[in-house]
Formats: structure tokens, C-alpha cells, sequence
């Protein structure tokens, strides 16, 4: 029963794993190999069933169908506790830190030293300062874990794996939210501990890491595998194809802009976080009619804030947000009066009522203006007219105008606030991570919905995390770091290289970058 | 010893602390500058009166045992991610159980375990409702609470005794002035409230109990995924916590005596004002308590002595007054814990 | 549709069947038949058409302090104050009663107005300190319990400028007006149908209109409400303060038509027993009438159950918690009787914002 293969015993071997939840096959009949000291790429788009597989390879889920052996020997955990104790780490997408404790703290959970009941603090410390020298991830044992970077909580979260005697590290789409220096860094660590014999499964859907990094890459689509091949053989195009099952065309058709007059202008704007951080310190920004300004940015670095600000959500400490002719200051029916359409970050969270019908969530922030409301009381035959009209016209596939919400898919909720907000006439156009776990034919739906709004003269401000978005979309690409908005570039002649530095706050010792760095808000006109 | 950042506090540790034989202690300046004009002005009232200012003194500490006891409990239990509004009730079974038991045995020492087991029975019941059932905790408490307070109205029955709660005046200490009767003069459960203070506070920040517990009600998942069970935590850690609800249902008794019907009179519920006064945090706790204890020991000299005249009703609602400005002041500087009231379900 | 609307009535009357269950074992284990109890309750409450009186006067402020509490819940907010703005909405609406003199039409709905205002003040104070301060409402609403009763004892005690100069020691205010008197029409007391109006006011302003939709999505989802330009702060102190205005009409709706006068400490529990009636009624304002006539018909039988069988009256307050635990937890419900039926959604969520903003 021990496989065998040409190159020795696999360290992890995965044969026909099937995981069914109800209504959907997640995993069908997937195979996967992993080596000791090999980084095998696992690609896919959202939803392809990548997390569910690592998750049954880490005990979280049971296999319906199917055997994992660990090398060689076949393995039944129930649970991860089981799967971490036989030398499997894994990084979540979320971290799983416990914010208020320190490095140490949050290393040894689980697995602490006592002595005689008590926490052995000074041995913990030495053991996580050791670990971390002795694999190049510096963290300092002592910091407070909610105090800490995004690239150094991820340190943390490897350390945990190491701690634990991890010979197998999972990382689940662990560059989602680092910068591109970020990312080069953990790509390079990734190297370092699979030249020390610890094998890699690295997670992602970004072709570019993929061949960066990993000596195979096994393709997942729709819960299948596709495809096994060696990263040396493949090509940006051909895992592109087998990811999606076609060819794909990367590039967005947009017609050249015709900017019009400034509708929004924010003018060294400063807003408080909700630890009261001033985490939006003096940004400047303008937006024309007829264009879209992209804000590209390392998450945290204000963009939540600025685009709460604009929309009047949250209150403006200081500067100014002007939209058209009047002065933003809170109240966001206001500002949804003057004409602007807002996509919100966190779509379950700020943008629709789960439990709502659609209907209702079509006209949540129209709720009280006629034909949906007469005097105070509501009109539900042109709610229900309007939500039939939306749906087909925003293609939400739904059995029904009367389905709660929360019950379709992320791709389709997205639709359903792109319908909601879109539909209006608007003057601006706030979309803020549009495409989030989303999947690819409804981003691609968004993306022409956002160019249509802006080829309609909307002025169009879009917020991303992913750099292929801003650059595919964007007529202007504003670089925000640290609450500033700190360059203001040309899409056509600047370098996802040179945007990436920027988001890493490099734009002071590189001054003139090359000259491209147009000057801030109205300048930026000029730059074409 | 350090300062308190103007940030909202994080409830298990913060930049800024510092570390001494007990791990790390935080101190808040405004409770602290509370505490800090009440011993003035008790020294001064000492020196002009000094029989009142050592009845006020005392009082303040035996009031003060009970909320402290029950802030604890509910302390525990938000920790470990479970909201317990259903101390109020916690408190009145274990008065009513205790006083049972002590009466028809004429053990005190039986009694206090009889009124520990049924707040922790009450505990156990919380941690199945929040853990196996996922029913929203706000509604499981008040079901304790309604509970308690219908099952022992219907049972009691008048005229039993119990023997009386002796004071345990410490040798030596009890004779000094003004501090000797605040401190060292009382009964037994008021010496477990104080003690209750630091154990819980080494329990929580020294112990793998306590960074398990703080890990549990803050990120659960975290914990679960590295081999923490989260559930047990919250029914060990809901147990415990009932005990010390017991306890502070029996404090009452230590003073009355006898039980009467509804004899809680919203101390479980002054109590979670207390706990969050404290900013969950054992010895933040200590300090509310003492704050709201003084209050308390002051209305009811000045009523009693009828100082001034007006109506006893006015001097009836000063606890409850205080408590709300309290939280007013209180309630938005500080986070609580960052998983609790909700369900945590394994994937 | 008929079979959606039978599962949603099945599971609180299994609940309240599960709950006498237990309530009888409680009875027969402290020595009593439970039979002959629940029989001297029964005939206590619907025997004659004095008896049916009897119940439907007790369901009145039962009705009012469900809606109270049901409505509170549409916008997530838990008012379990119900028992001080009852006793505001009492004392005011008795004031007004014995103080003026107008002529009935004027009279009757000026004290229940001046009630139900008065009283709409300490809960629309309970939702400003948690809109603006986070304070919990729980909380809160519990303190101004207190307060409120030591305020309305103060106010009718003999020092206090409301006291009844008849009534030598006695805590109490003056009898009212008879102008200020609820009728009862046919031995079925109008207060009774103001409570009913009351409920039909509520179910059409929560499913009909903009402020419902409001107060529903602020409850569902402030993020979302906030988002969509609705003001948290204004739909919680509103949703506080109608709340309050309920239970403080019943508080009014019962000096008038019951008591004629203020006496402290009358009606307490109220605010536990909307608690139940709200839940039962799994927070639908038509739901909550026949929720508040099934309590009130424990309370109105409960003095014949005494005198049968020496059940004391508050073995009622230990059946509404096993009501209130078994409508709360249909999981066990499913469990006891073996029932397959989809899913109960978790209605509400109270938990959000305890302890902080």
C-alpha cells in the first residue's frame, strides 16, 4: 500500500479526494503530490475548491472519498489538531492571531511550558527569538501581535507552523495582502525553508508568483484537477488557460478618455480610524468626469477611511471633500443626493441586509423616495417591478426577486449592488475592491459596468488591492501610503514595478521617478 | 507602573505595560484619582470624625465584596467570549440554595458550597445554551434571571434561620486606625473577594489557563486551530465562574442573614457595570467595586444619620444613578473582549 | 403558504406546552397535584364571562409590555425596562387623572398620552446613552428600573406632592376623576381594545412603512443602515422612546381602567413578562395579543389554583422561563418531541455592542 515513486517517498500524497457539500461537489477525485524541500503551486480562481482541498489535507474537513498519505503512511486526521502534531502547518487566508497577545504569546498557544501551572514567559521568548534566527523570519517575541504589520503577523504565523516541528507548510493565498516588496521577501523565505527540506504548498492565483517560485504547479477548475506540470514548461498563457478552461484576454477594451471637469476633489483630507488613528493625514486627490482614478495601495494605508470620508460615512477631522459644487461633511444621503454611486469594500458587511429580500436590498438606499415610497408609506408593487427590471438587466441569477441575499453567491451579491447603485444617474462613482472573491464572469461583468459608467462621463473612483485591476482599468493611477495619496501616474508609462515601490512608501528616496510622478490633482490632467 | 494610553484600552495587554511580579499591571488614572480623593478625604473626615469615617470605611469594603465577586464571574466569562447577564440570577439561587442548606444543616461551610454548586449548576447552563444550543446570550441570561428569581420566590418559605456569618477580625492588624476596620475586620467572604482579586488576576495573565482562557474569548478559531478546545474552555471557565456567583450570592447573607425574595436588588447587573468600570480587568474590578462600595457605605450613613433632608426614595437611587454615569463615561474607551455574544462554530 | 404559517405557530405553542410540562413537575415534585392546579388556573381564567374579564384586564398591560419589548427587538435592541416605564406611564396618566378636570373625550386620551410621553423619555434616554456613549441597553434600562420606582414611591409617599390626603400612612396617590375612568363596555374592558389597536398601529408602521423599514434595518445590519443614509443614533432613541411610549401606555391604560389610582409597586415582573409574550410571539405585533392573553390567563387563574391547591402564584414566573428557554431554544424542542421541520433562523442578535460602541 506505500507508494513509491521515482524520486522518493512523497512527504504528502493526496489520491481521489472527494468532499461534497450540499448541493456541490467542492473536490472531485483530486489528486496532489508534494516532496520534502518542493514548493508545489496550487492555482486556481475562487471557488475552485483550493481551500476545501488543503482544508481536507489539514484535517479541518474529512474526505468523503478518497486517501492522503503522509509519507507513505496513510493518514485519518480528525481534525487539525492531529494533522499539526504529524508535522502539517498551514497559514489561513485570515490570520489565525489572537490580536491582543504578544508574539510569543500567540507562537506557544497550545503548546506552552509550565512550570507548576505557570507560564514559563522568559523560555518562550528564547525559544521564538531562536526559531526566528535560525529560519531569517525576525520578529521580536515581546511586540503585540495587533501592533504589527501584515508582512510580520504573517512571520508570526509561519513561526507558529515551525514551532510546531511543521515539515509540510501550507500557505493559503499568503500575498493577497502584502505588498510587492512584501511579496519578494516571503517568496525568498518560501526558497530559504524549502532548500532546508520543508515542503510548500503554496495557494494563490497570481500566474506571476506561480512561476516566480514553485517547482510544480497542480490546477484546479471547478473542484477537478486539470492539470500537473512542472513550472519550468509553463507559461503565463497556458496556466491561464487551463485555470479558466479558456483562453483569456488579461486586457480590458476601453476607448481613450475625454476627462471633463473636476466632480470630486479632496483636498488634504485627514480621517480617524476606529482606533482613532489618524490613518487619512492630508491626502490630496482629484477626479474628472469621463475618467477613472484608480488608488492603488497596501490595505490599511487608509483606503477604507478615504472612501468612507467621501461617501460621508465617516466624519472629516480635517481638509475638505468637495463633490461638484458642495462641501462633503458627513450625512450620506447628502452625499447619495448629489449623484454618487458607492460599491463598499466589505459588500456583506456595509452594502446589503442578508437577511432582505433582493428587492429590498434593490432599493436600500432608494427606500423612502417615490415610486418606492409615498408619504412615509412604501410602495411595494414598484419595488418589486424594479427589482424584476434590475435583475435582468444586471443578469443576477436568482430563482426569485423574493430570495434573500444572503443565500446567493458572492458573485451575484456584488450584482446586485452594482445593479442598485449603478442604475441611478450618477455624477461619481465610488467601487471600492469591486471584484473581491469574485468569480471571473462576473468580473469581467463589473469591470465593463465600471468603464460604461465612465464612457457615460461618470467620474470614477475605483479602490483596489489587486494591481492587474487598477492597471487594466485606470485612466490615472493615484499611489495612497500611509494616509497620503504620493504619486499620481500615467497607467500607459509607469511599471507595476514603480507602483509597488510607492505602495511601500519608496517614492521619497526615488524622487523624480524617472519624471513619471505627475504632479498631484489638477496636474495629473496633463500626464498622457 | 505605567500610563494608560488615550487609545481604547485592549483589554489583555497593550503597549505600555510593563511587567512586575504580577505580570502585567495596568493602571487606570481616573479610577486611581477616585480612589485617591476618597482616602484624602476620608483622612480628613478621620480626623474630624473619626467613629462615621471608620462605619463609612468598613461599609465601603463589605459593600463592595459582593460586586466584586460577581463582577469577577462575569470577568470570566466575557474572557472566554460569553456574555453572563444572567448573574443577577446566579446570585439569587446561590443565596436562596445556600441559605437552605445552612439553615436545615447549621453548617455554614455546607451552605456555601450548597449556594457555589447552584450558581455554578446556572454557569454550566449558560455555557450549554451559548456552546451546543447558539442561543443568543442576552436571552439565555435572562432566563437565569427569571428563573432565579420565580423558582426561589416560589420555594421560599418564611421563618427558617440560618446561623449567623461570623467576623473574622485578622489579630494585631484590626486595631489599627481607619485602615484596621476597612481591611482587616470582616467576614469571610469579604476576605475571599480580595483574595479572589489576585488569583484571578495570576490566573489570567500567568497561568496557560489564563492565555488559553484570554485566547479563547478573543479569537476563537486561532485557538481551535491549534488544538485548543474551545468549547470545554467555555464550560470549565462558565463552572468556575458560577462559583464565585455563589459566593457573592452568599456575601449577601453574610450581611442579612436571611433570605428574602428578590434580596439581589440588581447588585448582578451594578455588577457587569462594574466589570466594564474595570475595563475586564481583575484589579480595574477591585477598584469599581470599591468606587461603587463607597457610594453605597455614604448614602446609607447619610440616610441613616438623616444628615440632610431629603427624601430616603433620592438616596435610594444613587447606586443606580452612578452606575449609569459610570458607563456613560466608561462605556466608550473600552473594548471588550473581541469574540463574545457570538456562537463560535467549528468549520 | 398554509404550511408556513402552521410551523410558524407550532413551535410556541409546543413551547408553551413544554413549559407547563416542566412547571407540573415542579408542582407535583414540591407535593401537589399538578392536574388540579392547571384545572383551578384554567376554570380561574376562562370558567365565566367574569373570569374571561379577569384575563383579558390582566393580558392588557401584557399586550403593551410585548409590544414594548417586540418592538425594541425589531431594531435589535433589547428594552428590558419595560417595569419603570410602566410605572412613569402609570403615575403621569394618574396625575392627569385626578388633578384635572376635563370632560371624558379630552380627558381618557390626554392621560394616556401624558403616560405614554413621560415615559417614552426614560427609554429614548436609555437609546440616546447607547447610540452616542455605548452604553448597553440591558444595562441601562435595568438602573432606570430602579430609578423609576424609587422616583413614582417618592412621588405618592407623604412627603411627596402627589400623596393621597385620605389615605392616612398609605403610599398612594388620589382616586382619579371619574371623566378620566375607562369604561367597560359589555364587561369586556376598553383598555383591552386600545391594546389591541395599539398591536395593529405597530404590525402596519414595522411592515408598511419607511420608519419600519428603518428601525428593521438598523436592527438587521447598522453598517448597512448607516450606508444606505439612515442615522443610527436618531432610529435608535426613536425606537427606544415608541418602545417606551408602549409599555407606558399600558402602565396608563391600567390606572385608568383598573387601579383608578397610583399605587408603588403594583405590576412587577412586567418587564420580564414582555420579554416572554415578545418572544412567543417571535416579535410579530399580531402575534404578541394572543401571547399576552395566554399569560394573563396564568395570572387571572392563578388565585383559584391557590385556593385549590396551595400552589403559590409564583410558580407562573418558573413556567415563563421554561417557556421563554423552550421558544428560545427549538433545537431542544425539535429534540423532545422528535419534530422534522427546516430551519428556525436566529431571529436576534442582542449581543452587538455590549460593553462598547
Amino acid at each position: 500500500m506505500t507508494p513509491t515513486e521515482s524520486s522518493g517517498t512523497p512527504l504528502i500524497e493526496a489520491r481521489g479526494l472527494t468532499k461534497r457539500f450540499p448541493g456541490v461537489v467542492a473536490n472531485d477525485r483530486v489528486d496532489l503530490v508534494v516532496h520534502p524541500g518542493e514548493i508545489l503551486g496550487l492555482l486556481g480562481e475562487n471557488g475552485a475548491g483550493k481551500s476545501t482541498l488543503v482544508k481536507m489535507i489539514f484535517g479541518i474537513y474529512q474526505p468523503d472519498e478518497g486517501q492522503i498519505f503522509l509519507r507513505g503512511e496513510e493518514m485519518t486526521a480528525d481534525g487539525p489538531g492531529q494533522a499539526i502534531a504529524r508535522g502539517i502547518g498551514m497559514v489561513h487566508q485570515h490570520f489565525q492571531l489572537v490580536p491582543p497577545l504578544t508574539v510569543a504569546e500567540n507562537i506557544v498557544l497550545g503548546a506552552e511550558t509550565t512550570r507548576g501551572g505557570f507560564l514559563n514567559r522568559r523560555a518562550a521568548e528564547d525559544e521564538v527569538r531562536e526559531l526566528s534566527q535560525r529560519f531569517g523570519l525576525i520578529v521580536e517575541p515581546s511586540d503585540v501581535v495587533e501592533d504589527l504589520p501584515v508582512g510580520i503577523q504573517q512571520r508570526v504565523e509561519i513561526l507558529k507552523a515551525l514551532y510546531r516541528g511543521a515539515e509540510l507548510l501550507i500557505l493559503d493565498e499568503p500575498t493577497a495582502v502584502l505588498t510587492p516588496q512584501e511579496t519578494d521577501e516571503l517568496l525568498g523565505i518560501m526558497r530559504d525553508l524549502a532548500s532546508s527540506g520543508v515542503g510548500i504548498i503554496f495557494i494563490t492565483h497570481k500566474l506571476r508568483e506561480v512561476l516566480a517560485v514553485t517547482d510544480r504547479v497542480t490546477v484546479l477548475r471547478r473542484g477537478k484537477s486539470v492539470g500537473s506540470v512542472d513550472t519550468a514548461d509553463a507559461t503565463t498563457e497556458s496556466l491561464a488557460e487551463l485555470m479558466v478552461g479558456r483562453s483569456v484576454v488579461l486586457q480590458v477594451e476601453k476607448s481613450a478618455r475625454e476627462p471633463g471637469e473636476v466632480v470630486l476633489a479632496v483636498d488634504g483630507l485627514q480621517v480617524r480610524d476606529d482606533r482613532r488613528q489618524m490613518s487619512v493625514d492630508g491626502a490630496t486627490l482629484q477626479v474628472r468626469s469621463g475618467e477613472i482614478v484608480g488608488v492603488a495601495g497596501v490595505e490599511g494605508n487608509g483606503q477604507r477611511e478615504l472612501v468612507e470620508a467621501i461617501t460621508g460615512i465617516r466624519s472629516i477631522v480635517g481638509g475638505s471633500v468637495t463633490i461638484g459644487d458642495h462641501r462633503v461633511a458627513g450625512h450620506p444621503r447628502r452625499v447619495r443626493d448629489l449623484g454618487v454611486a458607492y460599491i463598499p469594500e466589505d459588500r456583506e458587511r456595509d452594502g446589503l441586509v442578508g437577511n432582505y429580500s433582493i428587492a429590498d436590498n434593490m432599493v436600500l438606499t432608494d427606500y423612502h423616495r417615490p415610486p418606492f415610497a409615498n408619504t412615509g408609506i412604501r410602495r411595494f408593487d414598484a419595488v418589486d417591478a424594479n427589482a424584476t427590471e434590475l435583475v435582468e438587466r444586471f443578469d443576477v441569477r436568482t430563482p426569485s426577486i423574493e430570495t434573500t441575499v444572503g443565500s446567493l453567491s458572492g458573485g451575484n451579491k456584488q450584482k446586485v449592488i452594482v445593479a442598485r447603485e449603478l442604475s441611478h444617474d450618477n455624477k461619481l462613482v465610488v467601487a471600492s475592491q469591486p471584484t473581491r472573491g469574485v468569480d471571473v464572469g462576473s468580473i469581467e461583468f463589473i469591470h465593463e459596468q465600471l468603464i460604461a459608467s465612465r464612457d457615460e462621463g461618470d467620474a470614477v473612483l475605483l479602490v483596489s488591492a489587486e494591481l492587474d485591476e487598477i492597471f487594466s482599468l485606470s485612466d490615472r493611477i493615484a499611489v495612497i501610503y500611509e494616509g497620503e495619496i504620493v504619486a499620481m501616474l500615467d497607467p500607459e508609462t509607469t511599471t507595476r514595478e514603480e507602483v509597488g515601490l510607492l505602495m511601500a512608501g519608496g517614492g521619497e528616496s526615488d524622487g523624480e521617478s524617472n519624471g513619471q510622478v505627475a504632479g498631484l490633482g489638477a496636474d495629473g490632467a496633463a500626464v498622457d | 507602573m505605567t500610563t494608560t494610553s488615550p487609545a481604547p484600552t485592549s483589554p489583555a495587554s497593550a503597549p505600555g505595560s510593563a511587567r512586575s511580579l504580577l505580570g502585567r499591571v495596568r493602571v487606570d488614572y481616573r479610577i486611581l484619582a477616585g480612589l485617591a480623593v476618597i482616602a484624602v478625604a476620608m483622612i480628613i473626615a478621620y480626623q474630624w470624625d473619626s467613629q462615621q469615617t471608620t462605619a463609612v470605611a468598613a461599609r465601603t469594603i463589605r459593600e463592595a465584596a459582593p460586586l466584586i465577586l460577581a463582577a469577577l464571574c462575569g470577568l470570566i466569562g466575557e474572557r472566554s467570549g460569553i456574555i453572563n447577564i444572567g448573574i443577577e440570577g446566579q446570585m439569587l439561587l446561590a443565596a436562596f440554595v445556600g441559605f437552605m442548606v445552612a439553615s436545615s444543616s447549621g453548617n455554614l461551610i455546607l451552605g456555601v458550597m450548597g449556594g457555589m454548586a447552584a450558581a455554578s449548576v446556572a454557569g454550566l447552563f449558560l455555557a450549554w445554551t451559548a456552546v451546543a444550543l447558539k442561543m443568543d446570550q442576552i436571552i439565555a441570561g435572562t432566563i437565569i434571571n427569571i428563573f432565579g428569581l420565580g423558582v426561589t420566590s416560589f420555594l421560599y418559605v418564611q421563618g427558617r434561620t440560618m446561623p449567623s456569618v461570623p467576623n473574622w477580625p485578622i489579630p494585631g492588624l484590626d486595631e489599627l486606625p481607619l485602615i484596621g476596620s476597612m481591611l482587616f475586620s470582616h467576614g469571610p467572604l469579604t476576605y475571599a473577594a480580595l483574595v479572589a482579586v489576585v488569583v484571578v488576576h495570576v490566573a489570567l495573565f500567568q497561568t496557560r489557563w489564563g492565555l488559553r482562557t484570554r485566547a479563547v474569548g478573543e479569537h476563537p478559531s486561532a485557538a481551535d486551530t491549534v488544538g485548543v478546545r474551545v468549547y470545554f474552555v467555555r464550560y470549565r471557565n462558565l463552572a468556575i465562574a458560577g462559583m464565585l456567583a455563589g459566593l457573592a450570592g452568599f456575601a449577601l447573607l453574610q450581611s442579612a442573614s436571611v433570605f428574602n425574595r428578590g434580596m439581589t436588588n440588581g447588585k448582578g447587573f451594578i455588577a457587569l457595570a462594574v466589570m466594564i468600570f474595570g475595563r475586564y480587568r481583575p484589579f480595574g474590578v477591585l477598584s469599581a467595586a470599591v468606587l461603587f462600595g463607597f457610594f453605597n457605605a455614604l448614602q446609607a450613613q447619610l440616610q441613616f444619620r438623616q444628615a440632610f433632608d431629603i427624601p430616603p426614595q433620592f438616596f435610594g437611587m444613587i447606586p443606580f444613578v452612578f452606575t449609569i454615569a459610570v458607563l456613560a463615561i466608561a462605556g466608550l474607551r473600552t473594548r471588550p473582549p473581541a469574540a463574545i455574544g457570538q456562537p463560535y462554530e467549528k468549520e | 403558504m398554509e404550511r408556513l404559517a402552521w410551523r410558524q405557530v407550532l413551535l410556541p405553542v409546543l413551547a408553551v406546552v413544554l413549559g407547563l410540562v416542566s412547571g407540573g413537575l415542579l408542582i407535583f415534585v414540591s407535593g401537589d397535584n399538578p392536574l388540579t392546579a392547571y384545572g383551578g388556573m384554567l376554570e380561574g381564567a376562562f370558567g365565566d364571562t367574569d373570569a374571561v374579564g379577569r384575563t383579558l384586564e390582566k393580558a392588557t398591560p401584557l399586550v403593551m409590555g410585548g409590544l414594548a419589548v417586540a418592538f425594541a427587538f425589531k431594531a435589535g435592541l433589547f428594552n428590558i425596562g419595560g417595569q419603570g416605564q410602566l410605572l412613569l406611564g402609570a403615575s403621569f396618566s394618574a396625575w392627569v387623572g385626578f388633578r384635572f378636570g376635563l370632560p371624558a373625550p379630552i380627558h381618557i386620551p390626554l392621560a394616556l398620552l401624558v403616560g405614554g410621553i413621560v415615559a417614552s423619555g426614560l427609554g429614548a434616554l436609555a437609546g440616546l446613552l447607547k447610540a452616542t456613549r455605548g452604553t448597553h441597553e440591558v444595562i441601562s434600562t435595568i438602573m432606570l428600573n430602579f430609578v423609576a420606582a424609587n422616583l413614582t414611591d417618592w412621588l405618592v409617599s407623604r412627603d411627596g406632592p402627589w400623596n393621597d390626603p385620605d389615605g392616612g400612612a398609605l403610599a398612594r396617590s388620589p382616586l382619579i376623576q371619574d371623566s378620566a375612568v375607562l369604561p367597560k363596555v359589555g364587561g369586556l374592558p376598553t383598555g383591552f381594545l386600545v391594546a389591541v389597536a395599539a398591536a395593529v398601529v405597530i404590525w402596519w408602521l414595522v411592515s408598511r412603512s419607511t420608519l419600519g423599514f428603518e428601525v428593521l434595518t438598523v436592527g438587521a445590519n447598522p453598517k448597512a443602515a448607516t450606508y444606505a443614509g439612515i442615522s443610527v443614533t436618531r432610529i435608535t432613541v426613536l425606537a427606544m422612546g415608541i418602545s417606551a411610549f408602549l409599555a407606558g401606555l399600558g402602565g396608563a391604560i391600567q390606572t385608568l381602567g383598573v387601579n383608578e389610582r397610583f399605587e408603588p409597586g403594583f405590576n412587577t415582573g412586567l418587564g420580564f413578562d414582555g420579554i416572554t409574550i415578545a418572544l412567543l410571539a417571535r416579535t410579530n405585533a399580531l402575534a404578541v395579543i394572543p401571547a399576552a392573553v395566554l399569560i394573563g390567563a396564568m395570572d387571572a387563574g392563578s388565585t383559584l389554583m391557590q385556593a385549590r391547591t396551595d400552589v403559590a402564584p409564583e410558580i407562573i414566573s418558573v413556567i415563563q422561563a421554561f417557556v421563554l428557554f423552550f421558544v428560545a431554544a427549538p433545537s431542544v424542542v425539535r429534540w423532545i418531541v422528535r419534530l422534522r421541520t427546516g430551519d428556525d433562523d436566529r431571529a436576534i442578535d442582542l449581543g452587538a455592542g455590549w460593553g462598547a460602541a
